[in-house]
């Protein structure tokens, strides 16, 4: 007898249902209805429609002559209003009540729309159907869009869109874009690429409201104030199972509609297909789950027994010139371990993860040929030990012997091109190592080879190695196991290539491994901000402990507080306010410190914020005695007090501090200002110090009495004090600039010679008027009380999560 | 079956960075990794007694802030030369709330 079988949603897995019935030649009769006003289509080709490299005809799969050959009767453009399973019938928008053998769910999903102020405003649209594509088709150049979200979904809009001339902007809460599917490396290209396409791209940002102007949406705020004007604003931020109408049947739903191995829900005679579904846990996103639950569903309905499994999935992006592609689980973890390649100079990244010798997950950026192959390998858990040393090349070097680096450099020929930034071959660096250039300084002094970009270090070394053999050692160590470039090459490549984020550094750099480790990543969130004051965010969760809390952890877990006192000068009041401080939060040590201030330690990191809050208000700041920045500046009393005073010892390094704290530096910098040649505040070792005598003030750098005892060096004799302070200003900013992180200057003096300092700051005006602006700029933004900030901002973070210290212990 | 107890939000873990539980026994130190997955170990490590949430996270990995021993956020094991380890408690994420074993008391009770 033939089956009536009513399908509710004309979509991609219930379209695939109707295929697999009408091939097999099942007995049945459909009645299919779909919520819009048209049959089947491939709906993940809307982004090429949209971007204008298809046409909506060309994604039709199935036409009015599709359904008519296979007796379909269509309402399109007709919603089922409701389901009585008691006596198994439908009923239509329009009151029509079919009957049913057997009825199927197809009814996907909904885009997810955040109930922002402003959601309902006209120009508010999700990205899900032909509407919705349409609607960014009609924007035209010139106009504006936002996008909200920078999955997958988000960024085909946003390019299909930019590619018609609209003026892009995405935003995305999370970190970097595409954050499922992507690490932050491929991530980095990815948004590198979108930008390059004139989309702009606002990561870790949060929406707060959408603006309108007489209903229509205008612009949309975020939380730090930015407003970005829009005509339409697209929200693509996820999307929820559609089971509205399977939960007003009685059938069983959770986050989508329960179904067993058959696709079968709680009622025996309806089936569930697609995004609509809930699977032994999982709801689904992507087609290729739901094509193998048509086949299964198909097979149901026929009543031959069919089992749907889940499957490892994989993603690509359809932008064109974004190939990317991911599979699998790539988080770190214990037992796992990260193949990764990378090439700067075409843009590719690939890093496959590794467990128990199996491929478990991969993400490719650039390169996606072998995506394929190696998505295979995942799921079919192929055993890659004989292949691990080459796999990442692919299929086309699996099979022979694996490739020794070495033997691979002296197998090249003279002619092979070794830097391409120079145009330097094999035979030249040979030639020169032979004639005496036994290290990577002498071939770049002597062929110029690895000099500009520096991504051939590591082949110019491997030449040093195979043509000199025992005799070569590489000198200069990486910073870390992260990297083989020094922190010179580092800090170098980060001017040079203009990289302005940590993903960048990874990626343009070559990082072996995924986001870098305790040792290389304070190091380069310095270089970071140093280089790009205005470009960089600085990332707390790369700084240590005490830069990230603002004070000195001690060995009990506690932390010890110092609040700035400019020029060791302090009052009655600000002593009183220390005083109760120490009172009110039980400080156990309170202590004069050898930089004339006061240290009190021993404060409960939960404290922090509140003793802040105190002293903030008796007009004390953070002394960043826990810094890489700017400590102390020690003074003597000088001619207002003294009677040997030449100058005004105190109120110079009250300048100095005023004018110094709260920048960042490679390593702590120390200042004192003694008011004659006697010397009271020790101002011969410190990092910078300055001796007034009676013609004016005697600079010296590169001091210290630490670990290494150290008398400062002449940097100049000047006649004023503003000349003393640009002096020292110009000093600090090229320190800050050059040196390696953790050198104190009178390391990196040792290396550069005081004469190269000299020659920029004391003798070439102009370029210590350029230092000087640049520290002023790097100044607007990191001088600022952290102290202060963290009270308004962040006093949140310094508290437990949560507390269960009041609930009784077993 | 395991019940869960809801400790906060996602995002009040910064990514690469921690937070504590705090216990009658002590603190459980709760970590986000760059990939939003979330660890809770001890906090207290066993060379001495540093503060673990307080360390740089570096895949899933994090540095002891007192004196750089490196642990494995999956195992709660020191990794290369140096020996020991911490307790770990199941955790997870859910709609963007995280949640700990509710038996994690009881477990810290009985070590
Ligand atoms: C508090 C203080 C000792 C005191 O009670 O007097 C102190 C305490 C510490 N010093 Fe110091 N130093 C203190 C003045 C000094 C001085 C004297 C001075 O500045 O006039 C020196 C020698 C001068 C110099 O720096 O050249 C000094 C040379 C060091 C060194 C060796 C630096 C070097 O380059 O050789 C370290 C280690 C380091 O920084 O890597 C250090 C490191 C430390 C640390 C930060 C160790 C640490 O990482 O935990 C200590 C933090 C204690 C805390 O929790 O607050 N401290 N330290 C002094 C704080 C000064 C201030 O007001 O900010
Ligand atoms: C722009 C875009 C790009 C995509 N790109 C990809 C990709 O590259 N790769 C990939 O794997 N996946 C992609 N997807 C996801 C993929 O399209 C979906 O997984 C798939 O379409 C879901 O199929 P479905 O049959 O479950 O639901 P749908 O295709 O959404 O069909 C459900 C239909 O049911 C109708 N309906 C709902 N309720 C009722 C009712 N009560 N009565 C009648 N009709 C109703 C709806 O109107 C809709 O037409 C993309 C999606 C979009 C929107
Ligand atoms: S001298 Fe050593 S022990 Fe004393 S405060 Fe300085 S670092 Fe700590
Ligand atoms: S206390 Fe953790 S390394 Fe010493």
């Amino acid at each position: 007898m033939t089956q009536k079988i009513v399908v509710i949603g004309a979509g991609m897995a219930s379209g695939r249902v109707l295929e697999h019935l009408s091939d097999a030649g099942a007995d049945v009769e459909v009645t299919l209805f779909n919520a819009e006003p048209r049959g089947n289509y491939n709906r993940i080709m809307l982004s090429p429609v949209l971007s204008g490299d298809k046409t909506y005809d060309e994604i039709v799969t199935h036409d009015a002559h599709w359904y008519a050959e296979r007796g379909v009767t269509c309402r399109f453009g007709e919603k089922v209003a409701s389901v009585d399973r008691g006596a198994k019938t439908v009923t239509a928008e329009n009151g029509d009540v079919l009957p049913y053998d057997k009825l199927v769910f197809g009814t996907g999903s909904n885009p997810f729309i955040i109930p922002f102020p402003g959601h309902d405003l006209e120009g508010v649209i999700a990205y899900r159907d032909l509407e919705d594509t349409e609607r960014m088709m009609g924007l035209g150049e010139g106009h504006k869009a936002v996008v909200i979200g920078g999955g997958l979904l988000g960024l085909e809009a946003a390019a299909g869109m930019a590619a018609r001339g609209v003026d892009v902007t995405v935003v995305h809460i999370m970190g970097h874009l595409m954050e499922r599917q992507l690490d932050e490396a491929a991530g980095y290209l990815l948004r590198k690429a979108l930008i390059d396409k004139g989309i702009t791209v606002k990561c870790s940002a949060n929406s707060k409201e959408i603006l309108g102007e007489n209903g229509h949406v205008k612009a949309l705020l975020l939380d730090d104030g930015t407003e970005l004007p829009c005509d339409l604003l697209v929200m693509a931020v996820g999307i929820r199972p559609n089971v509205a109408l399977a939960q007003d049947s009685g059938l069983q739903v959770g986050k989508g509609i329960y179904v067993d191995d058959q696709m079968i829900t709680s009622d025996p005679d309806v089936l569930a297909v697609g995004e609509c579904v809930e699977h032994d846990g999982a709801i689904f996103g992507l087609v290729a789950p739901l094509y193998d639950q048509a086949k299964v569903a198909a097979q149901t309905l026929m009543g031959a027994k069919a089992t749907f499994v889940q499957k490892e999935l994989s993603t690509k992006l359809k932008v064109t010139g974004c190939d990317l592609f991911s599979a699998g689980d790539f988080a770190d973890g214990e037992g796992r371990e990260d193949i990764v390649f990378r090439d700067p100079a075409r843009g590719v990244y690939k890093r496959l993860v590794i467990e128990d010798n199996r491929i478990i997950g991969a993400v490719f950026y650039g390169d996606t040929a072998d995506s394929n192959w190696f998505f295979g390998m995942i799921r079919d858990k192929t055993d890659i030990s004989d292949m691990r040393e080459t796999l990442i090349f692919g299929p086309a070097f699996q099979g022979s012997a694996p490739l020794d680096p070495m033997a691979a450099v002296a197998a090249l020929p003279p002619d092979a091109e070794i830097c391409g930034c120079n145009g330097i071959c094999k035979g030249t660096i040979v030639e020169a190592i032979t004639g005496g250039a036994s290290d990577l300084g002498a071939v770049r002094a002597t062929t110029k080879a690895s000099a500009s970009c520096g991504t051939c270090t590591g082949l110019v070394e491997q030449l040093l190695a195979v043509t000199m053999g025992d005799e070569f050692e590489s000198k200069q160590a990486g910073i870390c196991g992260c990297t083989d470039l020094t922190h010179e090459e580092v800090r170098r490549l980060i001017k040079s290539q203009e990289l302005k984020s940590m993903a960048a550094v990874h990626q343009e750099l070559g990082w072996k491994t995924s986001c870098g480790c305790h040792v290389c990543r304070p190091a380069i969130n310095y270089y970071l901000l140093a280089d790009w004051p205005v470009e960089y965010q600085d990332d707390p969760q790369s700084r240590f402990i005490n830069e990230r809390k603002h004070a000195n952890i001690q060995k009990d877990g506690t932390f010890s507080v110092v609040p700035r006192m400019w020029g060791g000068m302090t009052t009655p009041n600000e002593l009183r306010a220390i005083a109760d401080a120490a009172e009110k939060y039980d400080v156990p040590t309170v202590h004069v410190t050898g930089g004339q201030r006061i240290d009190l330690l021993g404060v409960r990191g939960e404290d922090l914020p509140a003793m802040w809050a105190d002293l903030n208000r008796a007009g004390l700041v953070s002394g960043h005695a826990y810094a890489k920045g700017l400590r102390t500046v020690k003074t003597c009393v000088g001619t207002d007090h003294c009677r040997f005073g030449t100058q005004d010892s105190t109120g110079l390094g009250i300048k100095l501090e005023k004018k110094l704290w709260g920048s960042w530096s490679p390593h702590k910098v120390k200042l004192a200002v003694s008011g004659c040649p006697r010397n009271c505040a020790e101002a011969t070792c410190k990092d910078i110090g300055v001796v007034c005598v009676d013609s004016g003030y005697q600079i010296g750098v590169g001091g210290a009495a630490g670990m290494d005892l150290k008398e400062t060096q002449r940097l100049a004799d000047v006649a004023s004090e503003q000349e003393a302070i640009d002096l020292a200003t110009a000093f600090m900013q090229l320190y800050r600039e050059n040196a390696k992180y953790l050198d104190r200057p009178y390391k990196w003096i040792a290396k550069v010679g005081l004469d190269w300092v000299k020659e920029r700051i004391v003798d070439d005006l102009d370029e210590r008027q350029a230092l000087i602006e640049r520290f002023e700029l790097s100044q607007s933004i990191y001088q600022k009380d952290p102290w202060a900030e963290h009270v308004a901002e962040q006093a949140n973070a310094y508290q437990p999560i949560a507390d269960f210290k009041l609930e009784a212990a077993e | 079956m395991s019940d869960w107890i809801d400790i906060g939000a996602l995002g009040d873990i910064p990514q690469r960075g921690a937070r504590v539980v705090k216990t009658p026994l002590g603190c459980v130190a709760v970590f986000r990794t760059i990939l939003d997955e979330v660890f809770a170990l001890d906090n207290a490590c066993p060379h001495k007694g540093g503060p673990l949430a307080e360390g740089i996270v570096h895949g899933s990995s994090v540095t002891c802030p007192l004196h750089n021993w490196v642990f494995s956020l999956e195992t709660g094991q020191a990794q290369g030369a140096d020996d020991g380890g911490v307790a770990t408690y199941p955790a997870r994420i859910d709609a963007g709330r995280v949640y700990l074993d509710a038996n994690f008391l009881q477990m810290r009770a009985a070590e």
